[in-house]
């Protein structure tokens, strides 16, 4: 298992918002997390890549624990995520936005960055090369050095996927990727995710409302509803769930992906 | 290529102005102004860092500067050489920064700049109570001039001249403008940036926010220090006003109205408001009034000040100039018939 | 013994103007989620606003004191007009910026029309006991009986009133709080004169023992602040709490160690706190 979480909790001061959830996530997954609002999936991905600390419970990465590392820590190990309001470095350009992304893989410091020493021209170097590189797979070369905030709404998300993928993640936490996004849009995002996961070989973890996405790119879905996983498995068995639609999926989701 | 060409030749431009100024500017008074032009150009570039780059509110700036100055006075006093005494002043600086940063950055929000408030005024106090080591209120006088170079077999210089003395500041603002550019203009700073863009993200990101910010702070606070010394030596008195928080404040307003984030604005800042300051005299009385409210209008309708302003519209006539040419071409092909 | 008797009874009365003054900041910081780094400037020139109307309007200390609270209320409702509303969806740090130019402004302000010197508010109750070899003097008691009454009536205020509950409301979750309708814009107007009102209440009780001067206000602003991270951002008894403990820290300090340094101890105490436990004594976790 590339990624192991065991009764995983999260109170909000008497409010259950992850309910000891047992998620396991293999190498090479391409696994989807659904549910309604408030289910708790953002918070999910908030416990394990750290930004928040969990109540209970503990998550292991390639068979290490990382429970309550600090967020720049787990993203050394290799998780990589975005978030659901898409964030980015709106001040700065595209290029410096995926430049910070590669920063954890080089470690020229204060006085390397003063004189300018052999260490740091090829920290720099490697950093361009990198960034040339994310720059292709997202497809965002035109606009390399524009600033984020001058973006689309679909190139905004490219750009924070791009920034995730800097570091060489073995595992990208994606929480709504295409959320508010057009339907060409969401195509596009969704086919940067298919190859993401086919060529490049990464392990995706996705949060997602748009079922038809989803039951095209997830090998396996797992559905969250008050903060417990209610049911696992495979697309087309998780659309035949009757508690899954009960609880979120609704008729006419499953017939307009079929 | 072409850019940074043309960035080069207003540097060389600024510097031969700024190397000839002496032989032009002969009065001692207008002298002294732009040396002290040059001093407070360091503390508000070393500000910048901080506060405009990384995003903190520094606001003990001037007790750093204080730590500084304290430090090169009492040890030149003590029969220590200024050569010596300057870098020890301005580490000393550096490592109260680094001890004070440790716990107050650790977390997001107002911690640090109410932290940093009350670091100031405790400076200013200790300043003022510690009679034995810093002469209390009356301060430290006969503060000797910088220690001569003894240059082998040549010549010796001495920085007992106004003109020597100014010398030497610009040397050492040009020194900080250069490790400036070179942090800016790297990896370092573009995460300085990044996490006061958007810490959440810098830090998912990978980027160690907190040893980014405490980085930031310790090396502004070793430039508060050396400018602080340099302030000593050259002017041979100081006094707890020289960490006064007004002190700060007027760094604040320069950086500001200057343009904070960008590499001129802060000397800009530091050179034009003084000179403003001065020739309105009968404003004198008003002046921490009407920078109070300068700030706040700045802060509301130009948060990166003037520099900042200059350069949106350097950015948006480049586009015009860019669209033009390329029109142009095409709006000849569609007249053709 | 008597020292010790005298240094707690001066520590209640110093305490009690910290925890009213504390209580004013850490509701403008639950509100607004800024520092009002100027609200020790308004507690100065509340004190002011009185040692003008006693001193040249010859009006009564009460009518003064009344007269200054007002006065100051009206004076936070346009600090968080202009200075603060129009910065609410920028990042903090713009904020913090602006509250530097208030307290420039509010401090220059008294030092062009009244002068950089210390002033003298005459004494209204000059008589004193003594209980127990403790000399107490009325005015010092009349601090203690009228800033407890305060923090009491705030607190009734605050727990029993709708307003006083929408305050509460909003400083908890402004967003919550602009769902259900709450008009956020008059709540933080209608905060910023009580916080600025009470400092004013405040300063003008202790102005008759104390020389006012316009530097006061940066001290005891930046104590507030102190006060307010040792009892949690946002949480009122806290900072009755830590009001009180500061109080009592310093007349002890001030009594038994070294006076020229009381003020220091605060800060002493604020950063040996951040280092322990960086989110305040009672303070919660900081998402």
């Amino acid at each position: 298992m590339l990624l192991q979480a065991r009764g995983l909790s999260k109170n909000f001061s008497g409010l259950v918002a992850v309910n000891s959830v047992d998620l396991d996530v293999a190498e090479g997954e391409l696994l989807a997390i659904v549910g309604p609002n408030g289910a708790g999936k953002s918070v999910l991905f908030a416990l394990i890549s750290g930004i928040m600390k969990a109540t209970g419970g503990s998550v292991y990465f390639r068979g290490e624990e990382i429970t309550g590392l600090k967020p720049h820590l787990i993203a050394r190990k290799g998780i990589g995520r975005t978030f659901q309001t898409t964030a980015l470095f709106n001040q700065l350009r595209v290029v410096d936005n995926l430049a910070i992304g590669y920063r954890m893989r080089t470690s020229s410091g204060l006085f390397s960055t003063l004189l300018r020493t052999g260490k740091w021209r090829e920290d720099t170097r490697r950093t361009m090369t990198r960034v040339a590189e994310v720059l292709e797979i997202i497809g965002l070369k035109e606009k390399a050095f524009h600033f984020a905030s001058t973006l689309t709404q679909a190139e905004q998300r490219k750009l924070a996927i791009g920034i995730a993928l800097m570091g060489y993640p073995k595992l990208l936490l994606l929480d709504e990727p295409t959320g508010g996004l057009t339907e060409e849009d969401t195509r596009e995002i969704s086919g940067l995710i298919a190859r993401l996961h086919k060529d490049l070989k990464i392990t995706i973890c996705l949060i997602e409302h748009k079922m038809r996405m989803v039951m095209e790119l997830a090998q396996r879905i797992v559905v969250l509803n008050f903060g417990s996983i209610i049911a696992e498995g495979a697309p087309e068995k998780i659309a035949r769930d009757p508690k899954v639609i009960e609880a979120y999926l609704g008729v006419e989701h499953i017939a307009d992906s079929q | 290529m072409n850019i940074r060409l043309k960035g080069r030749w207003w540097y060389l431009a600024i510097f031969l102005v700024a190397i000839a100024l002496p032989h032009i500017v002969t009065s001692r008074y207008v002298g002294q102004i732009i040396i002290m032009g040059y001093l407070f150009s360091i503390a508000t570039l070393s500000l910048n860092l901080i506060l405009g780059y990384a995003g903190q509110a520094s606001l003990a700036h001037a007790g750093f500067f204080g730590i500084g100055a304290y430090g090169v006075g009492l040890l030149t006093k003590g029969g220590v050489s200024f050569w010596i005494a300057l870098p020890l002043s301005a580490s000393l600086a550096a490592a109260i920064g680094f001890l004070v940063g440790l716990p107050t950055l650790r977390t997001r929000g107002s911690y640090f700049a109410i932290s940093t408030l009350c670091l100031g005024v405790i400076i200013s106090i200790v300043a003022g109570n510690w009679v034995q080591l810093t002469g209390g209120y009356t301060g430290v006088v006969g503060i000797p001039t910088p220690t001569p170079i003894r240059v082998p077999w040549t010549v010796e210089i001495r920085f007992d001249s106004l003109l020597a003395q100014y010398y030497l500041v610009l040397a050492f603002l040009i020194l900080t403008m250069f490790a400036m550019h070179r942090i800016v203009h790297s990896l370092t700073g573009i995460s300085f940036m990044a996490v006061r863009n958007n810490e959440m993200l810098a830090e998912a990101a990978g980027i160690d926010t907190f040893r980014v910010k405490l980085t930031a702070f310790v090396i502004a606070d070793f430039f508060a220090g050396l400018a602080g010394g340099l302030y000593a030596s050259i002017m041979g008195s100081i006094s707890p006003s020289t960490a006064s928080m007004e002190l700060t404040f007027n760094w604040l307003v320069y950086l500001l109205i200057g343009g904070a984030a960008t590499l001129g604005g802060p000397i800009i800042g530091a050179f034009v408001i003084p000179i403003i300051m001065e020739s309105l005299q009968f404003l004198a009385q008003y002046r921490m009034l009407i920078f109070g409210v300068l700030l706040i209008v700045v802060i509301i309708y130009f948060p990166r000040g003037a520099m900042g302003a200059i350069l949106q519209l350097g950015e948006k006539w480049r586009r015009e100039w860019r669209k033009r040419q390329e029109e142009g071409p095409r709006v000849a092909a569609s007249q053709r018939p | 013994m008597e020292l010790f008797l005298q240094q707690i009874f001066n520590g209640i009365m110093l305490g009690s103007t910290y925890a009213i003054v504390a209580v004013g900041l850490t509701l403008v910081f639950g509100i607004l989620h800024i520092p009002n780094f100027a609200h020790g400037h308004l507690y100065m020139f509340g004190a002011y606003i009185a040692f003008f109307l006693m001193t040249i309007a010859g009006l009564g200390f009460w009518t003064s004191l009344l007269a200054s609270v007002a006065v100051m209320g009206a004076v936070g409702v346009i600090l968080e007009r202009l200075a603060y509303r129009p910065l609410r969806e920028r990042p903090h740090i713009d904020s913090f910026i602006s509250a530097i130019g208030a307290l420039m402004i509010l401090e220059t302000s008294v030092i062009v029309i009244w002068g950089p010197q210390g002033r003298r508010i005459p004494n209204p109750y000059p008589g004193i006991i003594e209980v127990l070899g403790v000399t107490m003097s009325y005015q010092r008691l009349i601090v203690i009986v009228a800033a407890v009454s305060m923090i009491l009536l705030l607190n009734l205020f605050i727990k029993r009133t709708t307003l006083g509950a929408t305050i509460e409301a909003v400083a908890q979750n402004r967003e919550g709080a602009m769902l259900v309708g709450i008009d956020v814009n008059k709540v933080s107007a209608i905060t910023f004169a009580i916080s600025a009102g009470t400092a004013a209440a405040a300063a003008c009780l202790v102005a008759p023992i104390f020389i006012i001067s316009p530097t006061m206000g940066a001290l005891l602003g930046m104590k507030a602040f102190v006060i307010v991270i040792l009892g949690g951002l946002g949480s009122i008894p806290g900072a009755i709490v830590g009001g009180y403990i500061l109080g009592l820290l310093e007349a002890m300090g001030g009594g038994y160690l070294s006076a020229a340094y009381k003020d220091v101890y605060a800060f002493g105490a604020l950063i040996v706190i951040l280092s322990l436990k960086p989110t305040g004594l009672f303070g919660k976790e900081v998402a």
